[in-house]
């Protein structure tokens, strides 16, 4: 009986610990990686139209941004090319180029349903936190595809874990002018610095950062 | 020659393709002196044949790697709401008149042509008034579409993240 009581308390007492970390995690002032030296960058390419997107924002982003870890989808076959092709284009600039593609499971078709979403998600989250943990990345990149909601999750339990404060950053779609995507309504409490693109959204959430349009 | 390019990209929208090879629509599009036709029909049912139009000189494909090139030709673009097509075409400085599939409801690609709309970056008609909107539209009220600017993204990011 009292090895019952015990382990409910724990866990509640774990669970406690848990928010409480949380709550810190994403409420305590922001690091500034830069300020030491490169920021490692882990950038979720989703498919089509957001790599596209967050190709045009990795354009202006210096070399002081290295190296740059690329993630996609497996089922995207696009992608890879459009980035070894944006990474080659700025290789004249950028002498010590240094990026890496890694692939992991999609967690989200388009229009697939809510419920097996979440299952797809779990699934991608078994690869997701290897891949995050080992990276250590100082910031996570992205801009919608649902292969972000894992990577994210990965890098918010590296900082309630006390193992690394990771930073992120996430750009809606310059799609969405009215209402946000599923992914940034998911990240919106998450992230660090939450980027739109029309000033509408801004005025519904006041969390974000609007900088005109950016892609 | 002036060309019109049609592209619903990767959805189909055989209304659209049905509307713009009728009679009415190409002679409306002959009356504004456009002579070519291309047809970028995607998974749709119908991809017409050259000669199905006595009017109008008419190409159909289904998909490229790249509509780049037949895009840069074109003097008009009439496209699906899709994002991806709408951004292409104004990216590309080239008019444009999104045709809405209003069979899509809630479709959230739509926001973004009804924006580019409101903004004035391109005109706007449905299957049932493209014909009208062929023989009574007005080009030069639409506004160019400037470039997105990633530079201020990126000076801000710098600026948050510390580095000099």
């Amino acid at each position: 009986m009292t090895l019952v009581v015990g382990a409910v308390f724990a866990a509640l007492l774990l669970c406690f610990i848990f928010i409480i970390r949380l709550y810190a995690v994403v409420k305590k002032q922001k690091p500034q990686p830069g300020a030491k030296g490169p920021v490692a960058v882990l950038v979720v390419a989703g498919s089509g139209g957001h790599t596209t997107e967050i190709l045009r924002l990795m354009e202006c982003l210096s070399s002081s941004y290295t190296p740059r870890y690329y993630v996609i989808a497996d089922t995207d076959k696009m992608s890879q090319e459009k980035i070894c092709t944006f990474e080659s284009s700025r290789g004249q600039s950028d002498s010590e180029s240094q990026f890496t593609i890694y692939r992991i499971p999609r967690s989200r078709e388009v229009r697939q349903s809510l419920s097996s979403s979440v299952v797809s998600t779990l699934h991608a989250l078994q690869y997701s936190l290897p891949l995050v943990f080992r990276l250590r990345p100082d910031v996570v990149l992205c801009n919608g595809p649902g292969t972000c909601v894992p990577l994210c999750v990965a890098g918010l339990l590296l900082g309630i874990l006390g193992m690394k404060k990771v930073l992120i950053v996430y750009v809606e779609s310059i799609c969405r002018v009215q209402t946000l995507s599923l992914t940034g309504k998911i990240l919106y409490p998450i992230s660090d610095y939450f980027f739109v693109q029309w000033s509408a959204l801004r005025d519904k959430y006041p969390k974000s950062i609007f900088l005109g349009r950016t892609v | 020659m002036k060309t019109v390019f049609v592209t619903v990209g990767t959805t189909s929208f055989d209304e659209l393709i049905e509307t713009i090879i009728s009679s009415e629509a190409t002679q409306a599009l002959k009356a504004r002196g456009y002579g070519r036709l291309v047809l970028q029909v995607g998974r749709g049912a119908l991809l017409p044949d050259a000669d199905s139009c006595p009017n109008i000189r008419l190409e159909a494909f289904r998909y490229k790697n790249s509509l780049a090139e037949d895009i840069e030709q074109a003097d008009l673009i009439i496209s699906h709401a899709g994002a991806g097509s709408c951004l292409e075409a104004l990216g590309a400085g080239k008019p444009l008149l999104v045709v809405v599939n209003d069979k899509l409801m809630n479709n959230h690609q739509l926001e973004l042509a009804k924006q580019l709309h409101v903004d004035s970056h391109l005109l706007y008609c449905t299957c049932s008034t493209l014909t009208e909107t062929l023989r009574t539209m007005d080009l030069s009220v639409l506004r160019p579409f400037l470039p997105g600017q990633p530079q201020n993204f990126a000076n801000f990011l710098d600026k948050a993240l510390g580095i000099k």
